[in-house]
């Protein structure tokens, strides 16, 4: 009796053990921008809806600087971010540190998809 | 009398016991109900050889102090707002006029299941009308037609809900009012 109730729990243990590997899953409402960057040797650059709408409602980014809200429907180039637009309005040493900080934007893994990450999509159905 | 053999080898199994509840414990399950983020190195997004990971804040810092939902970034941010737990700022440029409006409308009156009472306030307080009027909705009453299936596919409110906003696998927060009992008088009537 013992012994059988001794396996069990090994066979709990071991059950347990498989499914405690969590799936790796991007924060929710993350963006990945990669149209050029991957191209020009630089990391794609993540962006993240969590930690910005902390501090700025959407309206800031959607009306005021005129984000479209579409992953990828924005082009956005380096010189313009440099020259204050799109990120560059906040990230310009005054509101959030300066375009001199090229890894905290430039972030990801190569090779990600343009698109929002963390297991929801705007686009296609059962993608929610 | 139990002998000294008897009594190690329950001690045995009690030590077995807590480390299969401890292994319980941490399975993803679990740690959905105690709200739990990944960390960034392994979000899957980030690369873990960045110089940045050192640098960033870790989703579950901030996320843990604010009032708690269980889906999406499991942050209820129509209560974080409320409760003044975090106060975003409205706008950057001094001119821009921020827009409020408090009108409820209810969607969906014709459908089975509950009808949806959409909240222009909780909404304008995040979003600017341009946001949604009048590419996404003509804001007029009962001149858009929704769907359900096309939410789903990601137009319409699916444009927020299921991205950034709360997750359609909340139904409920959208399908709100009860059809069998008197229509909240102060809402206008959509489609
Ligand atoms: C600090 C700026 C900023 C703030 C604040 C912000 N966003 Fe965004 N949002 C972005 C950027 C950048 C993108 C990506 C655009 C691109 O890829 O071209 C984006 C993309 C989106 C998308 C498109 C996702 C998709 O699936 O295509 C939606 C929807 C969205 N935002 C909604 C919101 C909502 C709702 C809020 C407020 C709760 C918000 N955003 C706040 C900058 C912001
Ligand atoms: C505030 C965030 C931010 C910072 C800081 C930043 N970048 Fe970018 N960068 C972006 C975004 C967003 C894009 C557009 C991503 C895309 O679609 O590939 C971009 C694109 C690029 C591209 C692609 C080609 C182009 O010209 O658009 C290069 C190369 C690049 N950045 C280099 C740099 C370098 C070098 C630095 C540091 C001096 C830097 N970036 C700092 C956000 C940033
Ligand atoms: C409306 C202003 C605003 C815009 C637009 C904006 N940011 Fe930021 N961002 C901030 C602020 C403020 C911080 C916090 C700065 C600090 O902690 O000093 C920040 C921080 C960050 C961080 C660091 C987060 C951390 O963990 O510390 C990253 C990465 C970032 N932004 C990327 C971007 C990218 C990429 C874009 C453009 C797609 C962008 N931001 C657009 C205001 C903005
Ligand atoms: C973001 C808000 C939102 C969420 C979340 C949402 N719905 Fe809906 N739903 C709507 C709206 C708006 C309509 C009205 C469509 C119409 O008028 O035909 C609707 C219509 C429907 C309809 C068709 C009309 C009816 O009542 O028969 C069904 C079925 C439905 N929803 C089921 C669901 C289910 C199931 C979920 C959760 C998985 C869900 N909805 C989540 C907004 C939402
Ligand atoms: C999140 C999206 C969203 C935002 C932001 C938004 N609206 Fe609406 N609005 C709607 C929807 C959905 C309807 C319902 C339309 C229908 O019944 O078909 C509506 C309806 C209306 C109507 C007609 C109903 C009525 O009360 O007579 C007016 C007027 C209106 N909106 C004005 C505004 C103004 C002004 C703002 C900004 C302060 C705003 N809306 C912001 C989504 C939005
Ligand atoms: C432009 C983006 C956007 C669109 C489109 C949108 N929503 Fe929302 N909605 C939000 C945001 C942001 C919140 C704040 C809560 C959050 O982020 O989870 C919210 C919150 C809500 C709430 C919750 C209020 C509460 O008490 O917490 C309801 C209900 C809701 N939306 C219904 C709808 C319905 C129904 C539609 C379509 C007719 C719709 N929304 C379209 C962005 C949007």
């Amino acid at each position: 009796m013992r012994k059988g109730m001794l396996m069990c729990l090994l066979m709990l243990m071991a059950a347990v053990a498989v499914l405690d590997v969590a799936p790796a899953r991007a924060e929710y409402g993350d963006v990945v921008l990669n149209k050029r960057s991957d191209k020009e040797g630089m990391r794609p650059v993540i962006f993240s809806h969590w930690f910005h709408r902390i501090r700025f409602r959407c309206k800031v980014c959607h009306d005021e600087l005129g984000f479209k809200m579409r992953a990828g429907a924005n082009d956005v180039l380096m010189v313009d971010i440099v020259d204050g637009k799109f990120c560059g309005l906040c990230h310009n040493g005054q509101i959030a540190w300066g375009t001199e900080r090229c890894d905290l934007c430039h972030s990801g893994r190569h090779g990600l998809e343009s698109r929002i990450h963390g297991g929801n999509q705007s686009l296609g159905p059962g993608r929610w | 009398m139990r002998s000294r053999r008897g009594r190690r080898r329950s001690r045995y199994y009690l030590w077995l016991l807590l480390a299969t509840l401890i292994l319980i414990a941490r399975t993803p399950v679990a740690a959905d109900m105690a709200r739990r983020w990944l960390p960034l190195v392994k979000d899957g997004i980030h690369d873990p050889k960045s110089p940045a990971l050192r640098l960033l804040q870790q989703p579950g810092e901030a996320l843990s102090r604010l009032p708690a939902d269980v889906a999406g970034s499991q942050v209820n941010w129509t209560a974080a707002l409320e409760q003044g737990r975090i106060n975003p700022r409205t706008n950057i440029l001094p001119e821009t006029k921020i827009r409020v409006l408090d009108t409820d409308i209810l969607l969906n009156l014709r459908g089975g299941t509950p009808i949806v009472r959409f909240p222009h306030r909780q909404h304008t307080v995040w979003l600017d009308c341009g946001n949604c009027h009048e590419q996404l909705f003509k804001s007029k009453a009962g001149a858009n037609k929704f769907s359900m299936q096309l939410i789903l596919q990601g137009e319409q409110c699916g444009v927020c809900h299921g991205a950034v906003a709360f997750p359609l696998t909340q139904c409920g927060r959208c399908h709100n009012t009860a059809r069998d009992k008197p229509l909240p008088a102060a809402a206008v009537r959509g489609s």
